[in-house]
Parts: C-alpha cells; sequence; structure tokens
C-alpha cells in the first residue's frame, strides 16, 4: 500500500513543475501590495525548490524510457499527457536555474519594486515556460506558448517608460501574429491526422496517403516558421534586438531561455513527427543568423543591444546543430543549448549591474569616469564575453568543438566550419572592443561626486551563481555529453517514444475521423 | 458552402494581412483581430463541414460533426479575445505616452496632424490625465 503510495507522488512529481509555479505566483499575488519582501521569499523559495523537484525528475529520466503523466487519468491519444524524457528534464533543470538567479537578481536590485506584479507575473512565466517543455500534446503546447507570451507581456513592459511600451506594442503584435500561424499549422494538422497528441500525430502522420502527405508536411513546415520566429531565425529576428534591449535586463535574462523555448520545439516536432523536411531552410537560415546576430555586436551602441545580438548569433549556432538532425548533432545541440542560455543570462544580468552601478551613461558603449565596483564588473564581463563568444577555458569552446566534430559528416562542412569559425572571431573583436571602451578606458572628467550611495556587491551573487554553473557545465563536461548523447539518441528513438506513450506502437482505430469520407 | 466559408476565410485573411502591415497601431490591431476570426473559421472547418449534425460521437447516431474543433475553437476565442483586449490597452497606453499612434514611437510629418504641437500636447494630455483621475499633481 505505502509502496502505491509513494508510487503515486513520484509518478505526480512530473506534473510539480507546472503546479508549483502557479501556486507561487497565486501566493505572491496576495503580498503584492505591502510585505513585498515576502512575495520575493515565495518567488525565491519556489525556483528554489523547482531547481530539486528538476533534479530528481533528471535523474528519473536518465534512467528510464519517456514516461508519460495522464492528467485526469484519461488515456494518452484521447486525454491530455505530460511526457517526462530526458530531453524535457534537461530544460526543466536549465530553466529553474536561470528562473532561480533572475529572482534573487530582481529581488537584490529591487526591479521587483518598479511595479506592483513582478513576482506573480514571474511565476506564470515559468509556468508556462516547464508547461512547455513537459506537454506532449500539440495543443496544449500552443496555450503553454500564449501562457507564458502572456506573462512575457507583462513582464517586458515592467517598469513602464515610453520607449518600452512602443517596443512592447512591436513585440505583442509580432507575437500575436505567431500565434495566429500556430493554429493554422494545428488547424491543417489536425484536419489531415485527426489527432493532436505529439506521439499519435507521428504514428497517423506515417500511414498518410501520399496525397495527404503534402498537406501534413506545409502544416508541419507552417509550425516550424512559428518556432522559429520564437527562436528569432534570420529572416524572423526583427522583433528581438528592440524588444530585448528596451526592457529591463533581468528580465532579458529570463527571456534567454525564451528563444530556447523555439528551438526546443523544433527538436521536439521534427525528428518525431515531420523527419528532416525543414533542413534544407533550416540550416542557411541559422548560418544566416550566425553571421547577423554577431555583426549586429560589433555595430551595437549600448551594452544591451550587444548582448541580444549576441542572443540572436548564438541561437543561431545553435540551431545550425540542431538542423543537422543526426545523433551527434542533436547531441552538441543540447551540450550547447543550456551553456548560450546561461552565458547571456549572465552577460544580460552583468550588463544590468553596470547600469546601475555605473551612475553616468548607463549602459552605452563610451568612456566614463572610473567607478565604484568596476573591477568585479569587469571580471565579470570578461568571463561573459568569453563565454558567448565561446572561447577556452569555458563550456562554449566544448560546445563548438562539438558543433564543428558532427558538421563534419555534413555536405556543407565548409560553410558550417567557416561561418562558426569567423563570426567567433567577430564576436570576440566586439566584447573586446566593448569591454576595452567601457571598463579600461577612462576620460579626463572628474570622478562623480560621492554622494551616490556604494554598489552593494551582494546584488553580484546571481551572477557569480550562472559563473558557477558555467564553469560547473565545463568541469563536468564528460558526463553531460554522456547525458545529451543519451537523451540524442532517445530523441531519434521514435518507436521507444511511441510505445512509451500510447502503449502500443500501433495507433488506435481512428474514431474522430471516422465521418472523414 | 464550403465555397462560402473557404471564400470568407480567404478575404478575412487577405485584409488581416495587409492592415496588420500598416504602420499606424489602429490599422494594425484590427488587422490582427480579422486575423484571428479567420483563424476561428478555419478551426471549425477543418473538422469538416456538416449542417445538422449533432457534435457527439455515439454508436448510434447515424452522422455526427466532430466536437473537438468546436472545443479548440472556444479556447483559441479565450485567448485571441483576451489578446486583443490587451493589445488595445496597450496600444491606447502608447498614443498617450508618446502622442502618436505610429507603432514605432516616431511621429510621421507628413501625416502626424501632432507635428510640431509635441511638447503642448504632452502637456495637455498630463492635464487630461488630472482630469480622469480627479485629482491634482503637481
Amino acid at each position: 500500500m505505502s509502496l502505491s503510495i509513494s508510487d503515486n507522488l513520484a509518478a505526480s512529481l512530473i506534473a510539480a513543475p507546472i503546479m508549483l509555479p502557479s501556486l507561487a505566483g497565486t501566493m505572491a499575488l496576495i503580498f503584492r501590495r505591502r510585505r513585498r519582501m515576502v512575495a520575493a521569499g515565495i518567488s525565491i523559495g519556489s525556483t528554489a525548490l523547482q531547481v530539486l523537484i528538476a533534479v530528481a525528475l533528471l535523474l528519473r529520466a536518465s534512467q528510464s524510457d519517456p514516461t508519460p503523466y495522464a492528467m485526469g487519468d484519461w488515456p494518452a491519444p484521447f486525454g491530455i499527457v505530460l511526457v517526462l524524457d530526458q530531453l524535457a528534464a534537461w530544460m526543466l533543470l536549465l530553466t529553474s536555474v536561470v528562473g532561480f538567479a533572475v529572482a534573487t537578481h530582481a529581488a537584490l536590485t529591487k526591479l521587483d519594486r518598479k511595479g506592483w506584479n513582478f513576482h506573480p507575473i514571474f511565476q506564470f512565466q515559468l509556468l508556462g515556460i516547464n508547461g512547455a517543455f513537459l506537454t506532449g500534446d500539440l495543443f496544449n503546447l500552443f496555450v503553454f506558448f500564449e501562457v507564458l507570451l502572456i506573462a512575457s507581456y507583462g513582464l517586458i513592459l515592467h517598469g513602464q517608460g515610453a520607449r518600452r511600451l512602443t517596443s512592447g506594442v512591436q513585440y505583442v503584435v509580432v507575437n500575436l501574429t505567431g500565434s495566429t500561424l500556430f493554429l493554422v499549422g494545428l488547424g491543417i494538422l489536425y484536419g489531415v491526422t485527426g489527432t493532436l497528441n505529439m506521439a499519435d500525430m507521428a504514428a497517423r502522420g506515417a500511414q498518410l496517403a501520399q496525397g495527404d502527405r503534402g498537406l501534413f508536411l506545409a502544416g508541419g513546415l507552417v509550425l516550424i516558421a512559428v518556432f522559429a520566429l520564437k527562436a528569432a531565425l534570420l529572416p524572423l529576428h526583427l522583433w528581438l534586438p528592440r524588444a530585448y534591449s528596451s526592457t529591463a535586463p533581468a528580465v532579458a535574462a529570463l527571456f534567454a531561455i525564451m528563444t530556447k523555448v523555439g528551438a526546443y520545439s523544433i527538436i521536439r516536432t521534427t525528428p518525431l513527427i515531420f523527419g528532416d523536411v525543414a533542413e534544407p531552410i533550416l540550416l542557411p537560415a541559422a548560418l544566416g543568423t550566425i553571421a547577423l546576430g554577431f555583426a549586429g555586436m560589433l555595430a551595437a551602441r549600448g551594452l544591451r543591444d550587444m548582448a541580444a545580438f549576441g542572443l540572436i548569433g548564438s541561437t543561431g549556432t545553435l540551431l545550425v546543430a540542431i538542423a543537422l538532425f543526426d545523433s551527434d548533432g542533436l547531441a552538441a545541440a543540447l551540450y550547447y543549448l543550456p551553456h548560450t542560455t546561461l552565458a547571456a543570462a549572465f552577460l544580460f544580468l552583468t550588463v544590468d549591474l553596470v547600469v546601475r552601478w555605473r551612475g553616468v551613461e548607463g549602459d552605452a558603449i563610451v568612456p566614463t569616469p572610473r567607478f565604484a565596483g568596476a573591477s568585479l564588473l569587469a571580471f565579470l564581463f570578461l568571463a561573459g564575453g568569453v563565454a558567448l563568444a565561446g572561447l577556452p577555458p569555458l563550456s562554449g569552446f566544448f560546445g563548438k568543438l562539438l558543433i564543428l566534430d558532427a558538421a563534419l559528416v555534413s555536405p556543407h562542412a565548409a560553410w558550417i566550419w567557416g561561418v562558426i569559425l569567423v563570426t567567433s572571431l567577430i564576436a570576440v573583436v566586439a566584447l573586446a572592443r566593448a569591454g576595452s571602451t567601457v571598463f579600461w578606458k577612462h576620460d579626463e572628467t572628474p570622478e562623480l561626486p560621492e554622494d551616490r550611495e556604494p554598489p552593494r556587491l551582494v546584488q553580484a551573487l546571481p551572477c557569480l551563481f550562472l559563473l558557477a554553473l558555467l564553469v560547473g557545465l565545463t568541469v563536468f563536461a564528460g558526463p553531460a555529453t554522456r547525458y545529451t548523447q543519451g537523451t540524442a539518441a532517445q530523441l531519434l528513438d521514435t518507436p521507444l517514444y511511441l510505445r512509451s506513450v500510447l502503449g502500443t506502437a500501433s495507433p488506435p482505430s481512428p474514431a474522430a475521423q471516422g465521418d472523414a469520407p | 458552402m464550403e465555397f462560402l466559408i473557404a471564400t470568407a476565410i480567404g478575404a478575412l485573411t487577405w485584409a488581416g494581412i495587409y492592415l496588420s502591415l500598416r504602420g499606424r497601431t489602429f490599422p494594425v490591431v484590427l488587422g490582427v483581430t480579422m486575423l484571428s476570426y479567420a483563424i476561428n473559421l478555419f478551426l471549425f472547418a477543418i473538422g469538416r463541414l456538416k449542417v445538422g449534425a449533432p457534435p457527439i460521437f455515439s454508436e448510434e447516431a447515424a452522422t455526427y460533426t466532430d466536437p473537438l474543433p468546436q472545443a479548440l475553437v472556444l479556447t483559441a476565442i479565450v485567448i485571441s479575445f483576451g489578446m486583443s483586449a490587451l493589445v488595445v490597452v496597450l496600444s491606447l497606453r502608447t498614443f498617450l505616452e508618446t502622442g502618436t499612434d505610429q507603432v514605432d514611437g516616431e511621429p510621421d510629418p507628413a501625416i502626424d496632424p501632432l507635428d510640431g504641437d509635441r511638447d503642448e500636447w504632452i502637456k495637455r494630455r498630463n492635464a487630461h490625465r488630472i482630469d480622469m483621475l480627479g485629482e491634482t499633481r503637481p
């Protein structure tokens, strides 16, 4: 008896990453006006607990096949399922650690006091992201996308200001259009296959008649276009730099995950359901994204713009590895993915500290008088630059090495090698120029009158936490790559996923399509 | 009926795309709304069109329509309605904050009636805000 209860609890743990933030968000809502310390405590505590849950789920997923969790106990193709596999657990862990760092940073820098609802919205954002990683149902993926988008609208406007509002309008309109396209793709896919469960759709998609196959792939490509919009792939990236550079940098640090939600959705749906149909489009677009992102870093006039363009470029690098769609490429991508997310979040948080501690000129890349705390910031910026550009000794170097190694078998290997190597150099140049201008050069104006309160060094703790994670990812590169290789193998083993989720390898009788002519 | 539905969806999508590519927030809001109407109609149609058939699944029923798309449309309507409300409020706020309804927040001298009077506009807006709140502020 006790065994079955603990079994039930262990199974319910799969739903915990969705339940916990919704509970914490609602509780933080009570304390939004007074006792904000309590709200901040709830928020930070919830993210810390999510880290523990994610570790537990990761340990569990690494030992077993994909585990479905049927909501309301309705079996898979008819009810809604959450599916925990190695990929989902990996992404959950990444989300929770970034969430923990950003929540702590926001509380320490008092960003959460610039409006009333920071912590509730933040928790609902985590709810949407975690749900998108866990769900095994395409329509629920849409719903969780909407949840995380609605919360992101709130976060991107947090703190007000005309510039933030105009860029917020653009961001909302772009994402509304993206959601509409998402529904178009879903509609086509449902019309063709009569199901919305990913595993069921994979099984039925494989059995489609030749005539329906084209429509099915068209629906798939529409979906991939939406995911590429979220991931800011080349022609669809225009919304990102302005939105991310005009919002609060701490919020942008959390949004480093949001581009990865797009990348995750491509990894999740493409090998499983659509096959490698997107490869000829994805690869050139990803290469162009890298070039554009790192060239944008060179052109940036502010550190926030620079971090935003760096995020675009590194997401492009990630998508190159994904676009290979083989075991090595996916394993390399899954190692590079947490690295680039942590590096971008780390850089955004560092830039936030620069804006707060510098006194004048904000984040503009111009020389200013020396300011207190500059040497610590210079060290953090150096580490962030090394991480983002993918230089040794940090994990970005291994990640890029793995991607380049995986690209050797591709017919476009020369292009991939050329673009990644040249753009890495451009990124180094851009980061070195910005870093030396901001931290090294000092103009001749007299120092600021010291009536400002000195920077609180405790604010740098979340940054150092992310840096420690980057170092950890480097030191434990062996176990991490073994895990990502296992994940890639599991991802490409479609029959295993179908068997685990549906219980059988063959689809049930097509009841929903019984009226089709 | 198929022709009518397809034409309606096509016309709404066309108008929606055209309007959402405009440079001012009001047409963009209208365009996004039209796009979401088109999508709701499209989602209705994906379960195949049937007239006079109940949306249930039963062994006895001779014919039935697929109920799932209607459930999906319900969710999509709720989400898109909430989103439309949000974007309306947001663009109104941007208009009040910047004094123009250009989506990039920069007044266009050729068509913007507020050209040149921007400071006065912001002054007037601030006065109006005080009226609306029913209190005076420094």
